[in-house]
């Protein structure tokens, strides 16, 4: 890369040039930024493409109205939602903006980011208050967003309401040097198994869960095997004569 | 004086001889445990069944206390079977993905593919371009994999209780399922054939007619489980009020499929929360007041009939068309064939574009090797498997491969149950409960 053209000039060196794909303009939150592509960031790259840089883009917060599962541009389902969680945080004391992050609707979908101290609190107005009635929790998902600082571990729940026939997104994220969410097991018992899987393979740890342990790898295992610095593993193979490098070290298109 | 009487009570005991103090050791506290365990009368023994045991289902191992015959605690231990699969997707494409995804539960491949594919296409925001005709052919795939599912549970759970003819019963009609499969996918298990945009080729030749003549077929042989097991009084015996688990219990343990069913809850994300256009078509929803495992044969039974009336409607509203989205940046540009080696690009649609057109294979080069770019976001997309509510939860950074792909398999939930409903009961029972939630390890462990 000639050092001639200053940062900024050169499209390719622009986080925010618009030509590269998967980008989302300036909305959205950042969580990181990928350099480079399939692994041609060394001396030896002639192609340019060693010089890419891409800034990854989460939808951001979205605001009133929100709509409904089938599109937007109304007061919807989802703002009914929103209006009832609220007003049940308000009766109990709470101030909704410091409990409910942001609340971003993308893809006909409503998500909820709550700070993690009021989550059991949210989820059980969510599972006991009339007009709600999340009574299905599937369980938790955990993302490791190692770009994301301070916030790098994430915790995403999916609650349905039978009652209601809606389905919503709870999220919380927690530091990697503090990976402490309150466990949901006293709300929903059902996710016994699922916090455990998430510890097992991000190491969160859900304090208050009745017995956090290991439930897919051995209970003697190092490290968490989801989170993105842990390699995937694998051995190169002979194919055809030449050597197959295992996948977590091929080129690759970031 | 106080040195002898504690030297006499420990383990080793000390002895003055000529050469010097010497002790004995002994066995230690350990002949003490021993001496009060044959002392106590109780029968309390901690039995491990699995998780290499005929009756567990797979590589699932119950750890069961039980006193006399009747367990008062039980446990699971999973993860035998696990294989990283949510990991490896990180690592291909999104297409190479449902190649991945078809393995989890093994017996429910279609489910597993089309939800992933479900979700990726919500991702892409293509859901409305996805052509009828794929519909279509998931829909019966699927329904007929809910057959193929179901009859394994009904077959397996019979055998576990001894009853080998449903076995064979079961295992028969399966075949007979898995023979669409390798006629349409080319495969009896792991197909990937549906692929985020549509399916992977269209159906072969004689495929309408094939899968007719099994309905048929199949319809003459589905009163032959009520004959033999419905009205059966030892198969009743062994079924009936055994895993019991009612509505509150079901609804605090996450359970769904014919479990929550078996408690009176008709709720089946077809119906409440359609996808693939299954708001279109006719069948009912049955359950059960009984909250056991027999209500669970029956809900299963009956679920396979209705399954039928789908599949028929399905070959009613078969029309020609594409079966991939259209958009040439997402759509592989195959023209798949099956060769004598497997499912393969057919060699004259290869021929073309090696010899006639260099962008046409700049084209294929590119979206094979590299993929299609997901934007940023998150999204879940939920089936309602022969098990219950299968999710998916897709994170995408904006790349050629999915950020992080998460499997909610009703399978693990389900087996969560599992206590509930044996604690108090026969150890014989633990092996009827387990069967009734059809728990596939491939799905649990992923």
């Amino acid at each position: 890369m000639s050092d001639g053209q200053a940062d900024g000039v050169n499209p390719d060196r622009d986080i925010d040039a618009a030509n590269l794909p998967g980008q989302r303009g300036d909305q959205g939150e950042a969580i990181a930024t990928r350099r480079g592509m399939f692994g041609a960031a060394d001396g030896g790259d002639t192609s340019g493409y060693g010089g890419l840089v891409r800034t990854v883009r989460l939808p951001g917060a979205s605001s009133r109205p929100y709509g409904g599962p089938r599109g937007g541009g109304a007061y919807g389902d989802f703002d009914e939602v929103a209006d009832e969680l609220e007003g049940a945080l308000d009766e109990q004391g709470l101030v909704p903006e410091n409990v409910i992050e942001k609340t971003v609707v993308d893809r006909g979908e409503l998500t909820f980011h709550i700070e993690r101290e009021h989550l059991p609190r949210v989820a059980r107005t969510l599972r006991d208050d009339p007009a709600l009635r999340f009574e299905l929790c599937t369980g938790v998902s955990g993302v490791h967003f190692p770009g994301d600082k301070g916030r790098e571990l994430h915790a995403v729940y999916h609650l349905r309401s039978i009652t209601h026939n809606r389905l919503i997104r709870l999220e919380v994220s927690a530091p990697d040097s503090d990976p402490h969410v309150p466990s949901l097991v006293d709300v929903y018992p059902t996710n016994d198994w699922h916090e455990r899987e998430t510890y097992d393979f991000f190491g969160l740890v859900f304090d208050g869960h009745p017995a956090l342990t290991r439930i897919m790898m051995p209970d003697d295992w190092q490290g968490f095997p989801q989170r993105k610095d842990y390699p995937l593993g694998g051995i190169p193979v002979e194919y055809k004569g030449a050597q197959i490098p295992a996948p977590d070290q091929r080129r690759s298109y970031t | 004086m106080s040195t002898e009487n504690a030297h006499a009570s420990r383990a080793s005991a000390a002895r003055e001889t000529t050469e010097g103090t010497v002790y004995t050791v002994t066995g230690g506290d350990w002949d003490e445990v021993a001496e009060a365990a044959k002392r106590a009368d109780d029968e309390r023994i901690i039995v491990n069944m699995g998780p290499q045991h005929p009756s567990t289902h797979g590589v699932l191992r119950l750890i069961l206390e039980i006193d006399g015959e009747t367990v008062t605690e039980a446990r699971c231990g999973i993860g035998y079977l696990h294989t990283g699969i949510e990991k490896n997707l990180e690592f291909r494409t999104w297409t190479q993905g449902t190649t991945f995804v078809t393995r989890m539960d093994y017996l429910t491949p279609f489910f597993n593919e089309t939800a992933y594919c479900l979700g990726v296409e919500k991702l892409l925001g293509i859901e409305e371009h996805i052509p009828d005709r794929a519909s279509v052919i998931r829909v019966m795939l699927m329904e007929l994999n809910r057959i193929s599912s179901h009859l394994v549970a009904i077959a397996t759970g019979g055998m576990e209780l001894g009853a080998t003819t449903i076995m064979i019963y079961g295992f028969r009609d399966r075949e007979l399922v898995l023979d669409l499969y390798e006629l349409i996918t080319g495969l009896r298990m792991n197909h990937a054939y549906v692929r985020p945009g549509g399916l992977a080729q269209d159906l072969p030749p004689g495929a309408v007619d094939q899968v007719r003549a099994y309905v048929k077929k199949m319809r003459k042989n589905l009163p032959e489980y009520d004959k033999l097991a419905t009205g059966n009084p030892i198969f009743k015996g062994r079924m009936q009020n055994v895993g019991y688990l009612d509505l509150a219990g079901c609804m605090a343990l996450g359970a769904t499929g014919p479990v929550l069913r078996s408690a009176g809850l008709p709720h089946d994300l077809r119906k409440t929360q359609p996808y693939c256009g299954y708001e279109t078509y006719d069948f009912d929803v049955p359950t059960a007041e009984t909250c056991d495992s027999y209500g669970r044969f029956l809900i299963r039974l009956e679920e396979m009939r209705q399954s039928l009336r789908i599949v028929e409607q399905c070959l009613d509203r078969l029309e020609p068309g594409p079966v991939m989205v259209a958009d040439k940046k997402i759509a592989w540009p195959a023209q798949l064939a099956l060769g004598p080696d497997g499912l393969g690009n057919s060699l004259d649609h290869i021929k073309k574009i090696m010899g006639t057109s260099m962008e046409a294979l700049i084209h294929h080069f590119k979206l094979v090797t590299e993929g299609f770019r997901v934007p940023p976001g998150q999204a879940y997309a939920a089936v309602e498997s022969p098990k219950g509510e299968l999710g998916v939860h897709l994170v995408s950074d904006g790349g050629t491969r999915p950020y992080r792909v998460h499997f909610r398999d009703p399978s693990f939930t389900n087996l969560q149950a599992m206590a509930a409903m044996c604690e108090g009961g026969q150890v014989a029972d633990v092996i009827v409960a387990v069967a009734s939630i059809d728990p596939v390890m491939g799905g649990v462990d992923r």
